[in-house]
């Protein structure tokens, strides 16, 4: 969860990642945003995001998007 | 059969009629019987692509969600006596297969799609790049009949494809209610392009005639109608006068065909969206809004999240997002991250995507080298902005830009400025000539054309133009109130004879300041020819 950390902070150094759940909806991150997490999590997690998966509800928030690296990592 | 042609009209009319009187279970069958005869009117062939493209989606699309059921049924069956890996190896084998199915339908999608609309453009290029070589003999154009909407019907099929193989959707098993999903004839010529999940929750249930929703539907056709046929054919006038002849009309005039061309696009697309989603709604059948107050945007990027959503959407969760998740994609992040450092690596695949995906957003617009310029210039302004953005937080962090008053007001004007000189490129297939009329209009001086006459020889008299800047505020109203609430709404709670009364006013007005008359050719919606 750190590491998913600070890939988002990294790319929004000025939005509460713990407390935020309404990135996508809210605008916080845009799509070229989340092709740039989709792309350090595969460098960091080795876990390949399908498109299927670039749903709002996946990556609204931090844990969403952790919950959806586990559920990639099971081979789910 | 174009929006405008009286043939249309009356059709629609008797449609309407019709379905409130047929029973609620056949309500939907009398729907796909109406579109394949009003298809059919525009050439028989048209009706047989749309059926070649449909019935490839309803196989492919049949096919790989029985392969999901069966994978699902299998995996429950042998829960226990499977590993992780064989399972793994399990999906795998499916999600092949799927693919198979999923490619073979694409290619026919596509195949159709690109062979009606873009074989002349493809023969014209190699015509023109082998012409120096000797012997060469020149291939004849083809004279294909492109059916009207094949961009629109051929996106949404395979939308609705792509929806079933990412396990979204399920996948429709009675060929008619595809048909007609893909054939729906109010969004057949411009759109919007609509999703399964949205169209198909109000297409196929009967609907019981309900006054207020017919009337808000007729209510909206009405608007749509006097945006086209009183603001955008009007317009066309002048701008057609100055687009023929660039070499009299350069340097103010160009300006002067930026907003001709912005409010003509607007009040076309968005008056054929109006009547698109008007005869839906008489219907009871909701389609998506394709637009949201575009010109009030503050970017470039916020005008093409509400210009043509659903165009921007398909591309964006179709094409961009499949294509950055792609194993090609990710290697070329990796080589790229390796050869040219962390922070320029990682904007190579993203830059690559979003070119390609404005590429082919140029490219559906239209098959030239004007469009492909558009698509392109656009992107480059998207990806200069994004790398502006640390400039921009520093000017606002600096000037406190954002508590001024007067910034959103800038924003937006830029937005609409910017917008306005890009979409000058679909006016000329030379996209030689934009660019120097452009830079004209700030070397030769000729403004005094704006006030001595100037406008009135290009075939737009004053009374034109007192009609043109009373619908251009009539739409800007309508775009400021329908911020709170739809503009229908309010004027629905207003007394019956003032809402009445405005009613007849706006249905007068389509009447006497459309563009009817001796010699009146009813003119084509801009996005039919998308």
């Amino acid at each position: 969860m750190e590491e998913l950390m600070e890939i988002l902070s990294e790319l929004h150094p000025e939005v509460d990642f713990e407390q935020e759940e309404r990135l996508v909806d809210g605008e916080i991150l845009d799509s070229f945003d989340i092709i740039t997490i989709i792309s350090e999590i595969a460098d960091t997690f080795d876990v390949v995001v399908p498109a299927r998966e670039i749903v709002p509800e996946n990556f609204n928030s931090a844990g969403s998007l952790w919950k959806m690296i586990q559920r990639l990592e099971d081979g789910e | 059969m174009n929006f405008t042609s009286y043939e249309f009209i009356l059709l629609t009319g008797l449609i309407l009629v019709v379905y409130y009187c047929v029973p609620k279970r056949f309500q939907w069958m009398f729907l796909l019987a109406a579109s394949y005869g009003m298809y059919a009117s525009a050439g028989w062939m048209c009706l047989v692509y749309i059926s070649i493209t449909t019935f490839s989606t309803y196989l492919a699309a049949v096919k790989i969600s029985k392969l999901s059921g069966q994978k699902a049924d299998y995996l429950k069956e042998h829960r226990n006596g499977m590993d992780k890996e064989a399972r793994k190896a399990y999906k795998d084998s499916i999600k092949r297969k799927q693919k198979v199915w999923l490619w073979i339908a694409l290619a026919v999608d596509i195949g159709l799609f690109v062979v009606l609309k873009y074989s002349n453009f493809f023969i014209g290029n190699i015509n023109a790049l082998c012409s120096g070589l000797e012997q060469w003999k020149i291939i004849p154009y083809t004279e294909f009949l492109v059916p009207l909407g094949i961009s629109f019907y051929t996106f949404q099929s395979m939308g609705y494809l792509l929806d079933v193989y990412n396990e979204k959707e399920n996948a429709q098993k009675n060929y008619a209610k595809l048909a007609l999903f893909v054939g729906f004839f109010p969004q057949l010529s411009q759109g919007p392009i609509s999703r399964y999940e949205d169209l198909s929750r109000s297409l196929y249930c009967g609907h019981e005639w309900n006054a207020e929703t017919v009337c808000f539907g007729l209510q909206r056709i009405l608007w749509g109608y006097f945006k086209k046929l009183v603001i955008a054919d009007r317009i066309s006038i002048g701008l057609k006068t100055i687009l023929a002849a660039p070499e009299q009309y350069q340097g103010i005039y160009f300006g002067v065909a930026m907003i001709f061309y912005a409010v003509q696009l607007y009040a076309d697309f968005t008056g054929g969206i109006d009547i698109a989603v008007g005869i839906a709604q008489a219907m009871g059948i909701t389609l998506k809004e394709n637009f949201m107050r575009p010109f009030f945007s503050k970017s470039i990027k916020e005008y093409w999240n509400r210009w043509h959503i659903s165009m921007g959407s398909w591309f964006k969760d179709y094409l961009f997002y499949p294509l950055s998740v792609s194993k090609t994609m990710l290697r070329i992040s990796k080589k790229s991250r390796k050869l040219l450092g962390e922070e320029a690596g990682k904007r190579v695949p993203v830059y690559l995507t979003t070119s390609i995906v404005w590429f082919c957003t140029g490219i559906w617009h239209g098959a030239s080298w004007n469009f492909v310029v558009w698509g392109l210039a656009n992107c480059a302004v998207l990806l200069v902005s994004r790398e502006l953005t640390p400039v921009y937080r520093w000017c606002h962090q600096h000037f406190s830009l954002e508590k001024k008053k007067w910034y959103p007001v800038f924003c937006v004007c830029r937005t609409v400025v910017l917008m306005s000189a890009l979409r000058m490129f679909d006016c000329y297939r030379d996209v030689r000539i934009p660019v120097r009329l452009f830079f004209g209009m700030f070397t030769e001086n000729n403004f005094s054309e704006l006030w001595n006459g100037g406008l009135l020889r290009l075939g737009l008299s004053m009374a034109d133009y007192i009609i043109l800047l009373c619908g251009a505020v009539l739409m800007l109203s309508v775009s400021l109130v329908q911020r709170k609430q739809p503009v229908r709404k309010t004027v629905s709670e207003l007394p019956y004879p003032v809402r009445t009364a405005l009613w007849l006013l706006l249905f007068t007005a389509v009447l006497l300041l459309g563009a009817y008359g001796q010699g009146y050719e009813e003119s084509q919606f801009i996005y039919n020819q998308f």
